[in-house]
């Protein structure tokens, strides 16, 4: 009880402060408009019959926005002095990354409705057939890579050029995750059975798992130093 | 009363990269009472409250309070202590009622609704619940992070500098509150460069150099016209630029 009172008060806490201000959000969903479009003018309407460079691009406009807005997770706790407070509270480690983990998850979701919204006008791909399947790859694929940006957000939210930093961090890690979730999505927007999806959702699962576990034992000794 | 200490440092020592900020610092307080730490810049009065806080793990040392292992008891340690710092800890985007719903959330405060707004009268900014903290002066927001750190009424509560943008009135105000934590039989660890506030405000005073504790005394045994001579003898320095008061 007590730890979903934390948990849900942390993730009160940076929705209302992101309400406010709106940076994550607005920068996350500008930038990935902007992938869109650029990827859009570039290739044309040779894009049309290519569903594997489009699922590329979507997952291009989702992976960078992202990180966007991942970068701030912890900077701004650590660049407003908020995040002694925070962790001065009776509250475990655990708590505060799972939190974290769920508002820049949310933030992300947000983004990529909007995305997926202008992607499907831009790209003219008719998805409504196979929204589940899509929406179980976009959620799997978006809680890995959040979850191993969350982690190294925290990690570089001292250093000097986080952002670099942050970048150098998350991409080696994050590659299976990218790689599963454009070749899941690819699979199903060509309309190939849902059954070649299987091999790349189960990488998707397992990498989740592996971070989620990775997080839960070493984020106590991250948010120490 | 309890023999086993209520406070109790041995061997404290902090280093950051070469540079060592604490040198086998030994504290031992009983519950009730209330230290005066004392130092020019750099002496490590900032980083001994953070140790005592957990907030930083101490390089070697151990820190027992309240019967809670600092480092194992984490959580049931920082539910008994509020810290009042150089940084508010606010969040700038919130009111300041959300600031204090949140922290009391976390503390996991009972009867929340009726608390906050008995802390806000008690820091004098009922008027400004509404208020978003960005738009307050530093002294206001100093006043609300008063209120934070004792929302949850902690047993202990270490003050770091805590006059820090007060105004006469606040800090008056912010006096007679600590005044109020002792008469209620609370421990508070304050550091300061206020000789003559610590000196009224606490029962013992220590003064620190270099990282480590040169002068450890009573205050009831300390003739207050002879302190800042005593405080210029153990530092090393012209006390005369201290603020007195």
């Amino acid at each position: 009880m007590q730890f979903a009172q934390k948990l849900g008060a942390i993730i009160w806490k940076d929705f209302i402060s992101e309400f406010r201000t709106k940076e994550m959000i607005l920068s996350m969903c500008l930038f990935s408009f902007l992938v869109l479009i650029i990827f859009n003018f570039a290739f044309g309407l040779s894009l049309k019959f290519d569903r594997g460079m489009i699922a590329g691009i979507l997952w291009v406009a989702f992976v960078f926005s992202g990180l966007t807005g991942l970068g701030r997770s912890f900077s701004m706790e650590r660049d407003r002095g908020t995040l002694q407070g925070l962790i001065l509270c009776p509250v475990s480690p655990w708590t505060i990354f799972l939190a974290k983990l769920i508002g820049v998850f949310l933030f992300t979701t947000v983004m990529e409705i909007i995305t997926f919204f202008i992607f499907t006008i831009l790209y003219n791909t008719t998805v409504l057939p196979f929204l589940v399947p899509l929406g179980l790859i976009i959620f799997l694929g978006t809680l890995g890579f959040t979850a191993v940006g969350t982690i190294f957000s925290a990690i570089s939210a001292t250093a000097k050029a986080r952002s670099v930093l942050l970048s150098i961090l998350f991409f080696p890690i994050s590659v299976p995750v990218i790689i599963a979730s454009v070749k899941a999505t690819g699979i199903i927007l060509s309309g190939n059975a849902l059954q070649m999806v299987f091999p790349w959702l189960k990488i998707l699962v397992a990498f989740d798992l592996i971070f989620l576990l990775v997080s839960y034992l070493t984020f106590a000794y991250i948010l120490e130093e | 009363m309890n023999s086993e200490p209520y406070i109790e440092a041995k061997g404290l020592i902090k280093k950051f990269g070469h540079k060592t900020a604490l040198r086998s610092v030994d504290i031992c307080l009983q519950e009730g009472d209330s230290l005066a730490l004392f130092g020019p810049n750099g002496a490590g009065k900032s980083t001994l409250i953070q140790v005592l806080c957990s907030l930083l793990q101490p390089t070697s040392g151990s820190v027992r309070i309240a019967g809670y292992e600092a480092r194992r008891d984490r959580e049931a340690l920082h539910q008994i202590i509020g810290l009042i710092g150089h940084q508010t800890f606010l969040y700038p985007d919130l009111t300041a009622y959300e600031n204090l719903k949140f922290y009391g959330a976390m503390y996991g405060v009972a009867r929340l609704n009726d608390r906050i707004p008995e802390v806000l009268d008690l820091v004098g900014l009922s008027d400004y619940r509404n208020g978003v903290v960005q738009n307050f002066s530093r002294g206001m927001q100093q006043r609300l992070s008063i209120g934070r750190a004792i929302i949850h009424d902690p047993m202990i509560i270490f003050l770091d500098e805590p006059f820090t943008g007060l105004d006469q009135q606040g800090s008056a105000d912010f006096m007679k509150l600590i005044l109020q934590f002792r008469d209620q039989g609370k421990t508070v660890i304050m550091a300061s460069h206020h000789l003559h506030l610590g000196l009224e405000l606490c029962g013992r005073a220590a003064i620190l150099k270099s990282g480590r504790i040169v002068y450890l005394q009573d205050v009831a045994h300390i003739p207050h016209s002879d302190f800042k001579q005593i405080y210029s003898q153990k530092v090393g320095e012209n006390a005369l630029h201290l603020k007195v008061a």
